[in-house]
């Protein structure tokens, strides 16, 4: 096996292990009660929404950008699409399939906005992102005039808290592992991946290199709007409503915890799709440990901020422990 | 300073280097691109530590270990590139990191007493409280020389302070350089301005391949003689024999009135298939940026480029490389490789299109494969194609770019400082590849500013200067002192 290939499977088998210790520990901890299938499948359900936004994220970090839009893009394509649901007269699928597609449409709208002055102008993504962030909020509250938008019909009900039949698998772990295979192979196997990873590493020698630079930064913003998108559909459906209120401010920090507990670097061109899953998972786990174990929600705050911070600490160390041997 | 000695990896900069400087002396310091004046006086400033020799100053010995050592002791800098901050005005920037306090609060009238009482010395007059971001070059230079003053300094090195001024700046900057002279502030003053030697500096000593050659009063120093001593006699080093270029030869790239103020004003040339030009000229004439802009890495303000005939119209390095260039940056760290990628992937990086499949992905094996191929055919030294470029020694990630470059089968290679600080036998190799791609039939561009490379590696040169082509040379006719009179202005 080559020593890439080698690494990659290294890699991915410690953070496998770790994170089955970690949930062993927990299990022991909360007396069986973890790792029984139906609190696993919860955990699965849990980290969905994370993760997907999570894989956005992923993107626009490489290219060493951020994406602080993402939560009140949650709550702005689920208000959209909850309207449009109740003013179309579509039935049954074409209905549901209808208005994802608007969804996923305002949120590569807003993802584009975001792009556009980052790469015209070469303004930093921390700012344009902060400003989608407050005017995507705004339209949600405007648009819902302040309230959920409930749902008139019940078509949506299987892509939110569904199961398939004759299993105890949740319809939204389905949109995860479909997220997650397509988001990888984009990642890893195609130009726009390689392209993605380049910009992060050297943008001045992409750019020499003939990559289209702002296309591809234009492309992680709206995909990142997209996985909004995706998630607020999930969420709409989950809840039967669109509501303003769906985003509480915690999500895009989570799902930035998520990337950066994943291995994937803030300084740009160093991660993986693979590990913003562990990392979800990881943050999955520990919620959901600390639920059981009954900890003080207060508490359970600081043990994830602790763990953001180990997380990127131990990378940090690792690096320099390889860079001397 | 005494038998200073400097070694980096692979490049002894320094060796037995030594200067004297009286007080209120102008002691000009002059040499080539690369012949160890910016290190002398980084050693000097405590930019960097020499590896042998020892400084005194005032009959002392001096340790000079930082910075601000340097500058307790005296000495100031005033480099090419400024260091001001430009949101701050002169006053500021006079005073900053040194500031005068009352308890906690800034002492504003006594820093600006101190920036006034400053330029009364030197008779010179400035807005005092306008950013500096909006003051024209001389001016913010004329700040840069009121801190180092305001700081005591005693010794002053000025790196190339008139390259960016207009004459009648210079005159103004040359009263102010004698006010201090007279004030007893000794001044090393870095030029390659051959011609105003004799107007202001007392002495001037010549370096050449980290040594000093000569040390004479500037008045019995004329140009020329000066010019002979900074080229010198070198041995005829290991280029390969250039192929003829054929009498019949297409042109190959055909660059009309390209122009991209301040650095490219008005540049036509031609260059033939097989055959190889090269743009001699200092820094900052402009070389660079004439074939970054050929390159698409900039966009000309106006020109027209031909290539092999065809009218082409670039906007970008994209647009360039559809074009049929290849264009090999200066510095291959910053714009020529993505560090924290593999060999692999910094090989295919340009041209991955010749590895999508139709299913749109890309085809990882016949990426090794290629890129193995390209780590044989020019003995690239590395465990794997997947070992990080960073990794990698100067010789092989320059060979790496060109790795990159030689998958897209180039009509023109655009090389600028090709063989930058890598090693004698890479160097070699990267000559021997040249001589290939030209025998190949490509036309090559070379920016170089090591004289014996432009002389031994071109068939014709052509000398920039102020962003313009003032020599031509064919091959035979091309001396050094010819060309080095040509770059720096002096009639020769």
């Amino acid at each position: 096996m080559k020593a890439e290939t080698r690494n990659y499977w290294l890699r991915a088998g410690a953070a496998i292990a770790f994170l089955l210790v970690v949930a062993l520990v927990i299990n022991f901890a909360a007396h069986g009660t973890f790792l029984q299938p139906d609190n696993v499948v919860r955990v699965l359900r849990q980290i969905t929404y994370n993760f997907i936004m999570g894989v956005g994220e992923t993107f626009v970090i490489i290219t060493a950008g951020i994406d602080l839009s993402i939560g009140s893009l949650i709550s702005l394509t689920g208000v959209v699409m909850a309207l449009f649901a109740n003013a179309t007269g579509l039935h049954g699928f074409p209905l549901v399939a209808a208005t994802l597609l608007v969804g996923l449409a305002v949120g590569a709208a807003a993802g584009f906005v975001n792009a556009v002055p980052v790469v015209k102008l070469n303004l930093p993504p921390f700012i344009t992102t902060l400003a989608m962030m407050q005017i995507a909020l705004g339209l949600s509250y405007i648009l819902s005039g302040g309230q959920p938008v409930p749902l008139q019909m019940t078509d949506f009900q299987h892509t939110g808290y569904g199961v398939i039949p004759h299993t105890k698998i949740p319809y939204p772990v389905i949109w995860m592992i479909v997220v997650l295979i397509i988001s990888s192979v984009l990642l890893m196997r195609t130009r726009f991946g390689r392209y993605v990873f380049a910009i992060g590493g050297n943008e001045e020698a992409a750019r020499l290199a003939g990559v289209n630079v702002g296309r591809v930064k234009t492309a992680v913003y709206v995909i990142s709007g997209m996985c909004a998108a995706i998630v607020g559909f999930l969420y709409m459906s989950l809840f039967s409503s669109g509501s303003p209120q769906t985003a509480t401010g915690n999500e895009m920090l989570n799902a930035i915890a998520a990337v950066v507990v994943g291995g994937t670097s803030l300084m740009g061109g160093r991660g993986a799709i693979i590990g913003t899953f562990f990392g979800a998972l990881l943050i999955g786990f520990l919620d959901n440990a600390m639920n059981l174990l009954q900890i003080n929600s207060y508490l359970q705050w600081v043990v994830l901020g602790v763990v953001i911070l180990l997380a990127v600490v131990l990378d940090e160390l690792r690096k320099r422990y390889l860079k001397r041997a | 300073m005494r038998g200073i000695g400097k070694t980096f990896p692979g490049v002894r900069a320094l060796e037995d280097v030594s200067l004297d400087l009286y007080a209120g002396e102008i002691h000009a310091l002059v040499g080539e691109n690369g012949a160890g004046k910016s290190t002398l006086m980084k050693i000097l400033a405590g930019a960097q530590r020499a590896d042998s020799g020892e400084i005194a100053i005032d009959g002392k010995t001096v340790t000079i270990d930082s910075p601000r050592t340097a500058e307790n002791l005296g000495v100031g800098m005033i480099y090419q590139e400024f260091n001001l901050v430009p949101a701050l005005n002169a006053v500021d920037n006079i005073v900053l990191g040194n500031e005068p306090a009352k308890g906690l609060l800034l002492d504003e009238r006594a820093a600006r007493a101190r920036a006034e009482a400053v330029f009364s010395e030197l008779a010179i007059s400035l807005p005092l409280t306008v950013e500096t971001s909006q003051l024209r070059v001389a001016q913010q230079q004329l700040i840069e020389i009121a801190k180092v003053l305001s700081r005591h300094a005693r010794i002053i090195v000025m790196d190339e302070p008139t390259a960016a001024l207009t004459d009648r700046e210079i005159t103004k900057l040359f009263e102010v350089i004698r006010a201090l002279k007279a004030r007893g502030v000794g001044i090393v003053y870095i030029s390659h301005r051959l011609e105003e030697l004799p107007q202001i500096a007392d002495r001037v000593t010549v370096l050449r391949d980290g040594r000093v050659i000569e040390t004479r009063a500037a008045k019995d120093f004329p140009p020329d003689e000066i010019i002979r001593a900074m080229v010198g006699r070198r041995l005829e080093s290991h280029f390969p024999e250039l192929p003829p270029v054929a009498p019949g030869a297409a042109v190959a790239l055909k660059v009309q009135d390209l122009t991209r103020p301040p650095a490219v004003n008005g540049v036509s040339f031609e260059v033939r298939q097989g055959e190889i030009v090269g743009l001699a000229g200092l820094v900052g004439a402009g070389r660079t940026e004439i074939v970054r802009a050929i390159a698409g890495a900039d966009v000309p303000q106006k020109g027209t480029i031909e290539v092999q005939g065809r009218v082409i119209r670039i906007r970008s390095p994209h647009d360039g490389i559809d074009a049929g260039f290849a264009f090999i940056t200066e510095d291959r760290k910053a714009q020529g490789l993505v560090l924290g990628m593999s060999v692999r992937e910094n090989v295919t990086l340009a041209h991955l299109g010749q590895f999508v499949e139709r299913d749109q992905l890309i085809d990882r094996r016949k990426e090794e494969q290629t890129t193995r191929e390209y780590i044989d055919q020019l003995q690239i030294r590395t465990p794997s194609t997947e070992q990080l470029v960073r990794n990698l020694s100067g010789g092989n990630q320059q060979k790496v770019v060109l790795a990159k470059w030689l998958l897209g089968n180039a009509k023109v290679f655009l090389f600028d400082e090709p063989t930058r600080g890598i090693d004698v036998g890479a160097k070699a190799e990267i000559y021997d590849l040249m001589v290939k791609l030209a025998a190949g039939g490509a036309g090559i561009v070379m920016v170089s500013s090591e004289l014996p490379e432009v002389l031994g590696m071109a068939h014709r040169i052509l000398v920039i200067r102020g962003g313009q082509i003032v020599r031509e040379f064919a091959r035979a006719d091309a001396t050094p002192d010819a060309v080095i009179a040509a770059a720096t202005g002096a009639a020769a």
